[in-house]
Order: C-alpha cells, then structure tokens, then sequence
C-alpha cells in the first residue's frame, strides 16, 4: 500500500474508534442530568441510585473518548501536513475554539461531579452534570464546524494556494453544519438510548433491581423512538441537501452510473459491481428516489459517468468517482439498523403499559441484541460522508493525495510503527473496557447488597 | 503589538500552564509508586490530581488548536517532524489516562500493577519528551526551504535536547513531589516529603547545566536569559525556604522556577517559532508561519472573551478540592 493508503487507513481507524465513545458521552451526559434532575427535584433515591450506576459507566467510556481525543487533535499535524498547511487558517479555528469552550468545560466539570458528591451541594452538583452535558454537544459543535467547511467550503478565500479565512460566520451559518449537526447530535442520543435500554433489558432479564431499571428502560424506550424518528428525518433532509452539494456522493450512494429518468427507483438493496459499473439483483422501490431526494413526484438525478465528465471540464484531468461500493452498503446499513431501532424503540413503547415489557422475554432479549446497531450505524454514516467525498479532502478545493504529509518526512515505514501501535493500545483499552462494563453491569444498582464487599465498594459509595 | 506577537504569546502562556500543571501530575504519576506499596496510599497519590488532571490536560489540547489556528504552518512542520517522539507522546497519555480511570476498578493486585506501570510510563514518556522537544525547538532541525523538517528521530535525540529532557523530568519529579507533600496526609505524606528533599537540588543543578550549555549553543537573547536566570532562582530558593511549615511556599516557587523556564524557552525562540539548521532564512517566524490577519483578530476576541471564564472556572475547581487527601478521604480512583 501507498503512505497515502497507510495514512488515510491511521486516520480512518482512530477516528472510528473516537466515534465509537464520544456519541454514547455526549447522549449519556443528557442521560445523567435528567435522571439527577429527578432525583433532585423529588428526592426520590431510586434515582440516585440511577444515576450512580449509570454514571459509572458513563465514566468507564469517557476516558477512552478522552485519551482517542487526544491523538485526533494532533494528527493532522502528523498525517496531513499539507492539508494542514492549506486550510489550518479556517479548520484550525473551530479546533481551538472547541478546546477552549467545550473541552474546558467538559474535563472541570466531570471533575466536580466525579468528585463532588460529598463537597459539593446537591444544585452545584446538578448544575455540574449539565455544564458536562452542555460541553460535549458544543464539542460536537465545533468539530463539525470543522468537517463541515471539508463538506462544503465556505467563507474563504484562495490566497497563494491556500484557503484563508474571510468570514468566520459563513462557517458557522454553513448549511451542511445545520444538517450535520443535528444528525450527528440525535444519532448520539439515539446511540445512548439504545445503549441505556439495551443494559436495562438485560439487567431486567437477570432480575436485578427490575423495579429500578424498568424506569431506565422505560425513558429509554421512548427515547429510541423519538430519536430514531428525528435522526431518520434529518438524515432524509441530508440527502436531499448531497443532491445539489455533493451530487457524486449521492451517486456513489445510489450506485447510479447512468442518468436516472423523472421517475427514480430506490434501490433497497442490490449488489454493486464497481467493475461493469452496474447494479446487480437491485430491489427497487418505484419513484421512491425522486421523492426522497426532490420532496416532489418528479425529476431526475445525474449519474456518476455525467458527473465525472463535468468534474474534470471543471478540476482538469483525473479520476473524481469515490469507491462506490462502499458508499452504497455503508448508506444501507446506517437505513436499515435506524429502521430496526425505531421499530425496536416502538415495539417496546407498546409494550410499556402496565409494566408488560417485564414479562415480555422475547422483547427484552431482542432490546440486548439491539446494542450494536448504533456503532454500526454511526460507523457507517461516517464512511458515507468521508468515502463519499473521495477524492478530495476538502470538496472541489484539495485533493486527499495533496493533503498528506511530504513523504521524504512521513515515510510509510513511521506510518506503518504508529499504526501498529495505535492499533494495539486501542485493542488492550478495548479489551479492558468491555471487561469492566460488564463487571459494572453485572454487579447492578446496588451492588453493596449484592456480594461480599470488595475494594472497589469504595468506588461503588463515590459515584 | 500586532497580533502575531500577541499569540506567540498566547501560546507561551498556554505551555506555561502546561507544564506547571501537567507538570506535578506528571511527577506525581511517576512516583507514587515508588514512594509507597501500600494501595491506599498509592490511591490517595492519586485522588489528590484527580478532580483537576484531566482540565490541566486541556491546556495542552488547547496549546495544540492555538498553534493549529494561529500559525498553522508551525503544527504542520512541527508534528509531521517530530513524528515519531509525537506518536511515542501520545500513546503515553493514551495509556495514562486510561490508568487513571481504569487502575482502581478491580482488586487483583496483577490488574492494578498493570495499570500503575502504565501510568508511570505514560507520566515519564511526555515530561521527558517535552524537554526534548523544546530544546530542539530553540537549537533547530534541519527545515529545507518548503518547511518541511527533513530530520529523524535520531536528529531530534542529540545530547543537548536529551539533557534538556532529563531536566524536565527531574524538575517535573520534584514538582509533584511538592504537591503530594501540600494535597497529601499520613504516611504518603511524609515519603513525598523525603522525595522532595531528594529532588530539590539535582533540580536546580541540572537546570544550571542546561542553562549554561543554553548560553553557549543557541546565544539567547538577553530577555531569554533574564528568564532563565529568575527561573533557576526561583528553584534553588524553593529549596531553600522547603519545610513542615513553608511547604505551599516551596510549591508554588518551583512552580514558578518552571514557568519563568518556559518563558525562557519562548523568548529564546522568538520571534521564530521553529529555527531551521540549515539555512535561518528558511526558519519559521510568527509571521511566515501565520494565519491571515482577519482569521487572528477573530481568534482573539474569541480569546479574550473565553479565557477568563475558563479560568474563574478552574481556579473554583481547586477551591472546591483544596483539602488534603488522606487513607480516610471518600477514595474516587
Ligand atoms: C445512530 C446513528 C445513525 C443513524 C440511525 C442514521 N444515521 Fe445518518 N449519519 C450518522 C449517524 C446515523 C452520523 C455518524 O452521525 C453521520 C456521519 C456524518 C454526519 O453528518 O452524520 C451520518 C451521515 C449521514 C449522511 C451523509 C451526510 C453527508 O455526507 O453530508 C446521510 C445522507 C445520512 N446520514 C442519512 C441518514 C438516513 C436517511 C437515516 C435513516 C434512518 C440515517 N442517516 C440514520
Ligand atoms: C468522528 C467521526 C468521524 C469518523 C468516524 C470519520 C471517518 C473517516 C474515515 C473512515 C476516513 C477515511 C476516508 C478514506 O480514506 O476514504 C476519514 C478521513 C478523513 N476525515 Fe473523517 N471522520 C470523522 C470525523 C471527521 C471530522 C470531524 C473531521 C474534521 C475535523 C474529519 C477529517 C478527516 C480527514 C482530514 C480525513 C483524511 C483524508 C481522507 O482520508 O479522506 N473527519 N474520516
Ligand atoms: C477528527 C476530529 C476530532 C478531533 C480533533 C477531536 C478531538 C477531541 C479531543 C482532543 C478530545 C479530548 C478532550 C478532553 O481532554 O476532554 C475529544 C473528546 C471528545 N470528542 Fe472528539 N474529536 C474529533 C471528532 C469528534 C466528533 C465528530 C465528535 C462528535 C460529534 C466528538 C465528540 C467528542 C466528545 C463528546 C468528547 C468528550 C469525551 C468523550 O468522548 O468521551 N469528537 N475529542
């Protein structure tokens, strides 16, 4: 493989990694804040109880969002120096801007309440988990101020071969952010919903504490639903937006090499065959591609052949077709497990009156076997936005093979070593999560009653 | 003052927060557990940083988005040349920080000696390395007339810059040696204590070394100098004045020794931000390394309005935990 490949495949694994932590921080942190609402404002110990439990593990994912933080902050500088060099003027800024808003403020707080429990009083203590909560989704924000301006540049100008900043509020009013944004945000709390009502099924399953996690389940449930409905709606009006912005994602999305007509098929599913640029056994759904992407009964969509022949009278020369199958499946498998978490987010709904979810076995299980679709989605979405996009980096202005680092100073051989360890560390810290989760979970919400006391009973009274 | 200089000097105070933060948790990292086998203690050790080490975190990641925003040829050619001491960094606070969290969540003594060694070498890996790097910042690496550093790992290991890093390290040793002797109580206290009495004076020694060889190497400026000198002073008389009573005085003047150390380091650097060894015309300065003018006035109202906030904020945090931990402290880590 080429350092281009070795580099893009180092940014591609950290940053998944990132994102399989930071949704489920900025989603349980609402999570948190709500229940400690509760239990403030009734007194009510259930709830304390509750937020005890699932802030322990809310923390046990935090400082693996933290420390993968970490590495994303720099590896521009290490990776893609030129890119860097290129639009470090704009992207530099939400950057440093998310740093100082929303990382201050996330890291002081989640120290208070960490912390706190017994300095603090019970309204500072409160006011800190929703200050931690305000700071993850202004993280959120920021840095997708920054993929944004990738997605679509605006607010600069082009000064010698580089992008300078012109108008720093064209990039926040940037209408890729306001799509991105909230998608990002609802798909974050649909993941830790998913999350909550997942370990609540299964908790309920193994009869510890039921009445207790009946209530998590209970909010969780609806939750599902709701944020399920809200992700599938903006990420409906996303794709509309890639229609005029990013019409080649769109196309790489739909597998459409040729021109559609007025009336466009989806495709529920089908198999891509990049090399006859066709698709194969397609399952379609008449007219539905028009709808969703025009919001009206009529109208066509370029394909990928018309839009190549367009980007390079434009860009000059070159190859300006992402990998398409990726893109399709990746498009697929983010539609298909949002669907099943809004089925599932319903089945339960239906089920919450009169606690008959309690019994309900079939559904409790089927609420466990729910936890690994929103990884898989959120993973899937971000190969859509970041494949998609191929070749360029930044869209229409930078091309991801200028965007590397100058090989003479990044050869592959220093790529290849950080790779290896990355990928270790990551591992060992993987391993050593889940393990810990399911010692948390499995000792449940009380866990003083539940065996003979250990040393972590102290960690156990704190938070 | 235009604003080239005004973020050089943002950037300066953020590394001075940096270090003299980061600085005793590091130190502290690398020696709890060597100043005691017994768990509890080792806990406390760490429950006095808790609250507050991953905030003091932040002020790196922010130093790192202020380079970014301000002069982003500076990170480009910085971290894409120093890549693999910048990897070895990271995989240390990567490792680190989860320790902290992780270490105390499980009883086998085999997990908890796993997490402590991963702790240990995530502290000692970032205070050494920063030594090294800022000492190859002010000496210079071969940067050819594109900005891109053409050197190796091994240019960045020269004897001056590894000097320079063991300087770090044991000034870092002492500093949080201090801090367990001012947040700590019981036996953990008085072992800190001994540390820091061990670690005062090779501090200063070494400082001086590294001072002097400065002065030699790279022909400081006299601002740079001035630094350095209050710097050294500053430590020596922590020594000096280190006792039962005066233990708050003794942290917070070696705090300073390293502060005024990291300002010498920026006023020797500037007004370049990376010198080049091959040829100075091709040195990285605040102003060819910068971003364009509207993009720095944006960032500095975005500056002045957020800094103080952020500071009223933390400063609070460590009035909030300003008692000393001991065994019978609700132990969080
Ligand atoms: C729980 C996670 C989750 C779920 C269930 C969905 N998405 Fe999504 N999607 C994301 C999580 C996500 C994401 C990871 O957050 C992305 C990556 C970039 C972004 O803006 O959000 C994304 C990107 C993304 C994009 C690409 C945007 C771009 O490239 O500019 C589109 C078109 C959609 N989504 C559309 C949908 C539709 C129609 C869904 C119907 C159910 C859907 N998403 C469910
Ligand atoms: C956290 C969620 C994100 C995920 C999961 C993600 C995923 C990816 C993936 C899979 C790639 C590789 C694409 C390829 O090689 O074809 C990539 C590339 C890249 N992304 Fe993202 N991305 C995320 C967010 C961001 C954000 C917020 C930014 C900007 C701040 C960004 C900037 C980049 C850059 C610079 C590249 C390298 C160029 C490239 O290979 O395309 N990404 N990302
Ligand atoms: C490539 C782009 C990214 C960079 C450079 C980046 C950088 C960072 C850094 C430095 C931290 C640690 C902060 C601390 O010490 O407290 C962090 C944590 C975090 N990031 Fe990212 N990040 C990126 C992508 C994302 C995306 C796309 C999101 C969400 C939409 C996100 C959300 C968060 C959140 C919520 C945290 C808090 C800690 C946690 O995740 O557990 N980040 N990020």
């Amino acid at each position: 493989m080429s350092q281009l490949g070795w580099a893009r495949l180092q940014f591609g694994m950290t940053t998944v990694y990132h994102f399989f932590f930071a949704p489920v921080t900025i989603g349980l942190a609402v999570w948190l804040a709500i229940l400690e609402s509760i239990y403030v404002a009734t007194g009510n110990e259930d709830y304390k109880t509750l937020v005890k439990f699932w802030g322990r593990l809310f923390l046990l994912n935090f400082a693996v969002g933290v420390v993968t933080g970490i590495l994303q902050e720099f590896q521009f500088g290490l990776d893609w120096a030129n890119y860097s060099r290129f639009v470090g003027d704009i992207f530099g800024a939400p950057l440093a801007i998310e740093a100082l808003a929303a990382f201050f403020l996330e890291s002081t707080f989640i120290g208070i309440w960490q912390f706190g429990w017994d300095t603090v009083s019970k309204t500072v203590h409160l006011l800190a988990i929703w200050l931690v909560a305000l700071g993850t989704t202004l993280s959120a924000l920021w840095i997708l101020t920054a993929n944004a301006f990738m997605q679509e540049p605006v607010g600069y100008t082009l000064v010698h071969g580089k992008a300078e900043m012109s108008n720093f509020g064209a990039l926040l009013t940037n209408p890729q952010l306001w799509v991105e944004f909230p998608h990002t945000v609802l798909a974050a709390y649909l993941t830790a919903s998913v999350f909550v009502l997942a370990i609540s099924a299964y908790q309920i399953l193994n009869q510890r504490q039921p009445h207790l996690f009946a209530k998590s389940f209970k909010f969780a449930a609806v939750a599902a639903l709701v944020f399920g409905l809200g992700v599938a709606v903006i990420g409906d009006a996303q794709a509309s937006h890639l229609v005029t912005a990013q019409p080649m994602k769109i196309a790489a999305a739909e597998a459409l090499w040729k021109n559609t007509g007025a009336h466009a098929p989806w495709t529920v599913i089908g198999i891509v065959d990049s090399r006859d640029h066709q698709l194969k056994d397609a399952v379609q759904v008449p007219d539905l591609l028009t709808i969703l992407a025009y919001k009206r009964l009529s109208g066509s969509l370029s394909g990928i052949h018309a839009l190549a022949s367009a980007a390079v009278k434009q860009y000059g020369p070159g190859n300006y077709v992402p990998p398409v199958a990726p893109v399709f499946y990746a498009f697929r498998v983010m539609i298909f497990a949002g669907v099943l978490m809004i089925l599932g987010g319903l089945w339960a709904t239906l089920r919450l009156r009169g606690n008959r979810f309690l019994t309900r076995r079939r559904l409790l299980k089927a609420m466990v076997w729910m936890l690994p679709l929103p990884y898989l989605a959120n993973t899937a979405g971000w190969v859509m936005t970041e494949v998609g996009r191929q070749p360029w980096v930044v869209y229409g202005l930078l091309s991801t093979a200028v965007g590397v680092s100058p090989a003479k100073t990044v050869p592959s051989a220093e790529i290849i070593l950080s790779l290896s360890a990355f990928a270790a560390i990551y591992t060992a810290i993987a391993v050593a999560a889940v393990f810990l989760f399911k010692k948390y979970t499995d000792l449940g919400a009380t866990p003083e009653q539940a065996g003979p006391p250990s040393e972590t009973d102290h960690y156990l009274h704190v938070v | 003052m235009d604003l080239n200089i005004f973020w050089f000097g943002v950037i300066g105070i953020l590394f001075v927060g940096y270090f003299f933060l980061e600085g005793f948790d590091y130190g502290v990292g690398m020696l709890y557990q060597f100043l005691t086998p017994d768990d509890t203690d080792r806990r406390v050790a760490l429950n006095a940083i808790g609250p507050t080490w991953g905030a003091n975190e932040v002020w790196l990641i922010t130093a790192g988005g202020a380079i970014f925003a301000a002069f982003p040829e500076w990170y480009a050619t910085l971290f894409s040349g120093f890549y693999l001491a910048l990897v070895l960094m990271l995989l240390g606070l990567i490792a680190r920080g989860v320790a902290m969290e992780y270490r105390s969540r499980h009883d086998p003594p085999a997990w908890r000696r796993m997490w402590d060694w991963a702790l240990t070498i995530g502290s000692f890996i970032p205070a050494l390395l920063w030594g090294v790097a800022m000492a190859n910042l002010v000496r210079g690496v071969p940067i050819d007339a594109q900005m891109n550093d053409t050197g190796s790992l091994l240019t960045l290991l020269n004897p001056y810059a590894l000097w320079s890093g063991l300087v770090m390290l044991v000034i870092f040793l002492a500093h949080g040696a201090y801090f367990l002797d001012m947040k700590t109580e019981g036996a953990l206290r008085s072992q800190a204590a001994s540390a820091a009495r061990w670690l005062g004076w090779p501090a200063a020694i070494a400082e001086a070394i590294l001072l002097l060889w400065s002065s030699r190497l790279i022909h400081p400026s006299a601002w740079a100098v001035a630094a350095g000198l209050l710097s050294l002073g500053s430590i020596v008389t922590a020594v000096l004045v280190y006792g039962q009573k005066t233990i708050r005085m003794a942290f917070f003047l070696h705090g300073a020794g390293i502060a005024l150390l990291t300002a010498a380091s920026f006023l020797a650097l500037f007004p370049d931000v990376m010198v080049s060894s091959l040829n100075p015309a091709w040195s990285l300065t605040i102003y060819n390394a910068a971003s364009n003018p509207y993009s720095l006035r944006v960032m500095t109202w975005v500056a002045l309005t957020l800094v103080p906030i952020v500071l009223a904020y933390q400063l609070w945090t460590y009035w909030i935990f300003r008692q000393r931990v001991s065994p019978k402290s609700p132990l969080e880590y």
